[in-house]
């Protein structure tokens, strides 16, 4: 019933598309102004807010460094706790553990003839390795928890956001989706239903009950997992995630391998960095900690009673995370804690929204964590690194500190340099050969000069031709970029330099002798 | 102390009136300033388009050309920034520490127009007069890497006659990012033509920045849509006295000899 990613096409085409739909441009145009204004609020009472960003890029960057040992430390403390943990190289290792673990324990449903099922909570990293699909695949029904999530889900959709996948639809469109959709995946919406946000959480909450009382199996992500006890912690709003990780007795954690945290006092910066800058809350409603198995003393005649899931497992996965750490000037991406910040405050973004990045990670981190986990080959992943004016405003927002601008232009240089190498296809040839061109030309001053005389000369032609207007309209060829929607100056008919020489006559005049004789490298 | 004026190649090339009115305005404050005629283009556009090969040669011509100054001035906050914020790990990326060195004792005294005027000549009253209605967009690298803060308002808001309108989302990007205009014109168009609406709703007849090349985007914008609005670059604002008033026409510089 999902829709995947794959095939999506380049950026700038899926953007064209996104631009020219106005009622995409009216929700997300709105729906980011609010989250952008409400973060900007929370932020701001921070005193030591930039003190804050400095030790959570410092925490994980300690990780990190020492990913190894705090993994293992983590798998200990969770085997000691009763937990089972299971290590997942890709994506396709991940689902078959979880599809496994998920088939055995419905088994007994489909048996008795009913459909084998599982409830989620909101999870990146089973978006990431497409869980649902491999699920779905193996006979078993994956139903979403999470509000915005279940949008997307009735609605056959892709996730548009990281916290608000269904950020690109509106409350009207919501209650058609519901309307027209629940009744097929259980109890059906009201046939009164309005689009009060109060009537469609109503809904929502009616529909979902049914599904957390029956269903025996959980499967979710973590936001932490703190290496030093082995706790896992989900972060949400809703309840829907305290739902799933108390009521079914199985319970299927999967996790990236950058989750970690060493400490409880680590855990503690990003608690209070996650929620401000994600929902611009000072808090978040619901902070469910787990750490294994838990028992209860002294219930009944006094043995040990189970309280929660007593089946725990943790998928621990790598799915590319290890080649972005291969990567030293990348490797600051996996500091990443989705809190959606940088999304929210992307012009590109706020024009496009999530669905032309072709991945579940959208926007200005999407850009830089799909070449670095996918690789750079395809069209779509050469082409995301392009996706950003260089502004500069995620770097601002992030909580950890991530230098988005530097890793795009780091991603942008390797992509240039793939097609640079022997025997690569599909090579940029213009573009490539006017930058080989230009650099040439400015790396001497004598060959720019002559170059300048080119504009200087169309400069003179353009007074005449355009009659004193300093402007020209529509162009040919690649200029066309620029003059179908700007008008562009007429070059002056004097540089700087020239004007320069001229008045400026008492100062050495000769630019350097030409040392790069022999033509365009 | 010796000041080096850095046009930048755009400027030299395409907007000659504003390291003018830099010339003009530091004389006025009585900095003597030279312009190296070796000096090409900071290699900007290179680096940001992934031709960071390319940009090499034109990072060691630019420590060459202005490591002799004791300050050099850049009517251009990007420009600023890339040898500011980039040239050094560009020279970290080929291995070469004597380069990757140089960068780093130069950089310091690179000082984009309102930092110089401001920090090091110590000065926000320049004596201008622009009797305009004027609003101010601080471009993203003037602002986010460079971080020269509000210089360029402070000097602004002295100047004489001048009517100063703050601009609605001022510190969102207008859309240009170099080859982005290219590359994604789409969004960058949709980017553009708000940052546009926003400077109509000031009223305003000129738009301000401290780059001509964010300018030369939205006001190819606002001229497209015969909006009545001009762009003028910082410096030529500031460079504009009751003697020697800025008149229109003058960014074109169509007149040769002048
Ligand atoms: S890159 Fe930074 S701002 Fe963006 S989602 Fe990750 S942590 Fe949040």
């Amino acid at each position: 019933m999902s829709r995947t990613f794959v095939g999506m096409p380049a950026f700038p085409l899926a953007a064209r598309t996104a631009v020219a739909d106005a009622q995409l441009r009216r929700n997300l145009g709105h729906a980011t102004a609010t989250i952008r204004a409400k973060r900007a609020a929370v932020v701001s009472e921070v005193q030591d807010w930039e003190a804050l960003r400095a030790r959570g890029a410092e925490v994980k960057d300690r990780v990190l460094a020492n990913l190894d040992t705090y993994l293992l430390e983590l798998e200990q403390r969770l085997t000691e706790a009763g937990a089972t943990v299971h290590w997942a190289r890709d994506a396709d290792e991940a689902n078959a553990i979880v599809v496994t673990i998920a088939g055995e324990r419905t088994a007994a449903d489909r048996e008795a003839g009913r459909a084998p099922e599982v409830v989620k909570v909101k999870s990146m990293a089973t978006q990431e390795i497409g869980l649902n699909e491999a699920l779905e695949a193996a006979g078993i029904r994956a139903w979403e928890t999470d509000l915005a999530e279940l949008i997307v889900q009735l609605g056959d959709d892709l996730p548009s956001h990281i916290l608000v996948p269904a950020i690109h639809r509106n409350r009207a469109e919501v209650r058609d989706i519901f309307r027209r959709e629940m009744g097929r995946a259980g109890r059906p919406a009201p046939e009164d239903l309005t689009d009060e946000p109060a009537r469609l959480a109503e809904a929502a909450r009616l529909h979902l009950r049914e599904k957390f009382l029956r269903a025996k199996v959980a499967v979710s992500g973590a936001n932490f997992a703190v290496a030093e006890t082995g706790t896992l912690v989900v972060v949400e709003s809703e309840g829907n995630g305290r739902m799933c990780l108390t009521l079914p007795d199985t319970l299927i954690t999967v996790v990236g391998i950058e989750k970690l945290v060493p400490t409880w006092e680590d855990l503690a910066v990003f608690l209070q960095l996650l929620p401000r800058s994600s929902t611009g809350e000072r808090m978040n409603p619901y902070t469910s900690m787990w750490t294994g198995v838990h028992a209860r003393e002294g219930v009944g005649d006094g043995e040990p009673v189970g309280d929660g899931p007593q089946d725990v497992h943790v998928v621990l996965v790598d799915n590319g995370r290890t080649d972005v750490l291969a990567d030293v000037v990348g490797r600051q991406a996996l500091r990443c804690i989705r809190c959606s910040a940088c999304l929210n405050v992307c012009p590109v973004y706020e024009r496009v929204g999530g669905h032309a990045y072709g991945s579940v990670y959208p926007g200005p981190i999407g850009a830089v964590l799909g070449p670095m986990m996918r690789g750079r080959r395809g069209a779509l992943e050469q082409s995301l690194p392009y996706a950003s004016t260089l502004c500069g405003a995620c770097f601002d927002a992030c909580p950890v500190r991530i230098e988005i601008p530097e890793l795009l232009v780091h991603l942008r240089t390797q992509v240039v340099e793939h097609h640079r190498a022997p025997g690569s296809r599909g090579l940029p040839k213009p573009e490539a050969l006017a930058m080989r061109a230009g650099a040439w030309t400015f790396a001497d001053a004598g060959r720019y000069e002559k170059a300048q005389n080119a504009s200087t000369l169309a400069g003179r032609l353009g007074d005449r031709l355009l009659h004193g207007r300093g402007t020209v309209g529509r162009m040919p060829g690649p200029l066309s970029a620029w003059s179908d929607a700007r008008d562009a100056p007429v070059p002056p008919k004097q540089t700087f330099r020239q004007w320069w020489a001229r008045t400026h006559t008492d100062t050495p005049a000769d630019p350097r002798p030409d040392t790069h004789e022999g033509g365009v490298p | 102390m010796r000041v080096a004026l850095f046009a930048t190649c755009f400027n030299d090339t395409m907007w000659p009136s504003t390291p003018k009115a830099v010339v003009t305005l530091l004389e006025r404050l009585g900095c003597a300033v030279e312009f190296p005629r070796a000096q090409t283009c900071c290699g900007q556009m290179f680096t940001n388009t992934g031709y960071a090969t390319e940009s090499v040669p034109l990072v060691r011509s630019f420590v060459e050309t202005f490591t002799p100054y004791d300050a050099v001035v850049v009517p251009s906050g990007s420009c600023t920034g890339s040898v500011r914020e980039q040239h050094a790990a560009l020279a970290r990326r080929v291995g070469d520490a004597g380069l990757e060195r140089a960068v780093s004792e130069l950089a310091p005294r690179v000082h984009e127009l309102s930092e110089f005027v401001v920090d090091v000549l110590g000065v926000t009253e320049v004596g201008a007069y622009f009797p305009h209605r004027v609003t101010y967009h601080p471009t993203c690298h003037s602002l986010r890497m460079i971080r020269v803060g509000d210089r360029p308002l402070r000097l602004l808001r002295a100047v004489r006659g001048i009517d100063l309108v703050s601009l609605p989302a001022a510190e969102e990007c207008c859309g240009f990012g170099g080859t982005f205009v290219m590359k994604n014109p789409d969004v960058s168009v949709a980017m553009g033509s708000d940052k546009a609406r926003h400077v109509r709703e000031t009223g305003a007849e000129v738009l301000v920045a401290g780059d001509n090349s964010c300018l030369a985007h939205v006001g190819g914008l606002l001229s497209r849509h015969r909006a009545g609005v001009r762009t003028l670059h910082l410096a030529e604002v500031l460079a504009a006295t009751e003697d020697a008033p800025w008149r229109p026409g003058d960014g074109v510089d169509h007149e040769v000899g002048s």
